[in-house]
């Protein structure tokens, strides 16, 4: 694959022989209600790992475990090298104050499906919020940075629309636009086009494979299986809160071992 | 043929005469409700009005007392003690808010406590509290810093200050609560991706939409303090009523002096109105509203 000759730096801060991303047995309660049982999935530096599976499987609650919007409540999940959400000092965890998991949260980039945009900032407002507020960027430096990304996503002359006045395909890329622009680690995408009308959809996953082209680090939530199949170095497949199958992806959709895998391929493609 | 379904598919394309709609004259309807309402009212103005100028006043004292010194002074102090007011209830309203939200059970409590006690009793009796604070704690201040007989601290000022104050405090955080409520927990997590922290999401992202929902029942709020203000002058602060009465204590033209009260306070409370208008505008960018409001 292409991505494979531009794989950049490994990172100071990476462990020796640990991936970007592991999730180590994760489980997640909601109550009683069991949400992610023993899910383990590890994402390399540079690779693009697509999860896939039928609704309530778990999928948006890992990338919520993942991005600190949840707290696990077995296993453990690390990223870059440290563990999120907890402190390891001999054999004891401290919980993490909340500055040091928004230091963590900025390693990951969260793209929504519902856009999630500020409804009361422009294009470009959306994009700069986060690098003048949070990373302390000079104003005019931010700006000159988030027209950059807005050109990136073919949205140069979108800088002062207000989201009302987007598309939804727009809506989303500007998400996109507003989660790069934290230089995050890996992105993480979580059904971005299921809100989509389809003649948008195309315009989305076409940003998401330049990004993965320009070699960063991505775990897609997804049911577009063409996109999964053509961008996604592997395909995890969940169901019922636990990883049924991984592999890579042609393999997967191709010749899946597992019954519900089969399944599920064949129901989202007998949809399409 | 019936009706019903010759108009839902005429039977044959020509039985359908030619129109444009663009090329004929177009008879506008007559809105008879509309004319007979606006005739009513011009009869009651006009029947008013005759009352009142055959009625026991005499407007050129009215006019006269209008631009008074003392007057003028009155009008001063309602208006900024209802700015006052209004600012200690906003930042006092945002706080308790922030804070009846919070997952910390010590803040909520004193939240829920600070509400229960200030909107469970009349605003004239805090007023009355506030002001006789001495018959309880003779001296206020702290031993060794500073300290001053109450009766000094507490003037006809700084008790409607701290009695208005506290008491739109309780108001107005409910306002702001319901504005909280109303923005999409989706905004909240948006900010927390991007690395900011709660309170920085707060003032950011959640506030300022919540901003937009809560400026009409704010200027509603505003509006009720402006006249709550004229229950301070039972306790002595020299707001317009109060100049008014002193007037007419003297000169006994009562109806005169509580027509210049109500000349003003309607004046304070339309130029309200008009700022209002032109904060929704501020706070309504980026969001098409469903509902004409002007
Ligand atoms: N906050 C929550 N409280 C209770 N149950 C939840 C919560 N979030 C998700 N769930 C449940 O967890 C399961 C997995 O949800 P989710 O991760 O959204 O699935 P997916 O994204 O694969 O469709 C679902 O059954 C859902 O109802
Ligand atoms: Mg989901």
């Amino acid at each position: 694959m292409t991505r494979m000759e531009t794989a950049m730096e490994p990172e100071a801060t990476l462990a020796p022989g640990l991936p970007i991303v592991s999730g180590r047995r994760v489980g997640k309660l909601f109550g009683d209600f069991r949400a992610l049982t023993e899910v383990s999935i590890d994402v390399e530096e540079g690779e693009v790992v697509c999860i896939i599976g039928p609704s309530g499987s778990g999928k948006t609650t890992f990338l919520r475990c993942l991005n600190q919007l949840e707290r696990i409540d077995e296993g453990a999940l690390w990223l870059d090298g440290e563990l999120l959400g907890w402190r390891l000092e001999s054999d004891r965890l401290h919980p993490l104050p909340e500055a040091e998991i928004a230091r963590q949260r900025r390693k990951t980039g969260m793209v929504f499906q519902r856009f999630n945009l500020f409804p009361h900032m422009t294009a470009l407002q959306n994009i700069t919020e986060g690098p003048v507020q949070v990373l302390r960027e000079p104003r005019g430096q931010a700006e000159d940075r988030g027209r950059r990304l807005l050109s990136r996503v073919g949205l140069a002359e979108k800088a002062s629309s207000y989201p009302k006045d987007l598309s939804g395909g727009q809506q989303q890329r500007v998400a996109i636009a507003r989660a790069l622009a934290m230089n995050p680690k890996v992105m993480l995408f979580d059904e971005p086009t299921s809100a989509l009308d389809p003649e948008l959809v195309g315009e989305v996953l076409s940003v998401m494979k330049d990004l993965a082209r320009a070699g960063m680090t991505m775990v897609v939530v997804t049911h577009e299986l063409g996109f999964a199949r053509e961008v996604a170095d592997r395909v995890v497949f969940m169901d019922q809160g636990r990883v049924v199958e991984t592999g890579p992806a042609q393999q997967l959709m191709d010749d899946p071992q597992e019954e519900r895998t089969r399944n599920f391929i064949r129901s989202v493609l007998g949809r399409e | 043929m019936a009706g019903g379904a010759s108009a839902i598919a005429p039977a044959r394309r020509e039985a359908v005469p030619e129109v444009d709609v663009s090329a004929m004259t177009i008879v506008r309807p007559r809105r008879w409700g509309r004319i007979a309402a606006v005739a009513i009212m011009l009869a009651l103005i006009a029947w008013l009005t005759k009352a009142f100028a055959e009625g026991k006043i005499a407007w050129e004292v009215t006019g006269e007392y209008l631009f008074w010194p003392s007057i003028l002074m009155g009008v001063v102090n309602t208006i900024w003690m209802s700015i006052a007011c209004m600012i200690i209830g906003i930042v006092i309203g945002v706080a308790v808010a922030v804070m009846r939200g919070s997952p910390n059970p010590v803040l909520r409590s004193v939240a829920i406590g600070y509400q229960w006690f200030f909107r469970g009793t009349p605003v004239i009796l805090q007023l009355l509290i506030w002001f006789n604070l001495a018959l309880v704690f003779p001296r206020l201040g702290i031993p060794g810093l500073f300290e001053a007989r109450t009766v000094d601290v507490i003037t006809p000022a700084m008790a409607t200050l701290l009695g208005l104050g506290l008491n739109q405090g309780a108001y107005t955080s409910e306002v702001m609560r319901a504005g909280l409520l109303s923005v999409d927990r989706g905004q909240y997590e948006a900010a927390q991706a991007i690395g900011m922290s709660y309170w920085a999401s707060l003032k950011r992202i959640i506030l300022p939409q919540a901003m937009r929902v809560v400026i009409p029942p704010l200027g509603n709020e505003f509006i009720g303090l402006v006249k709550m203000t004229s229950l301070a002058s039972i306790i002595g602060f020299a707001d317009v009523l109060r100049t008014s009465q002193d007037i007419y204590y003297v000169n006994a033209r009562v109806i005169e002096l509580l027509m210049v009260a109500a000349a003003w306070y309607l004046v304070v409370v339309t130029i309200l109105s008009l700022g209002q208008a032109r904060l929704e505008r501020r706070f309504g960018r980026g969001f098409a509203s469903g509902v004409r409001d002007r």
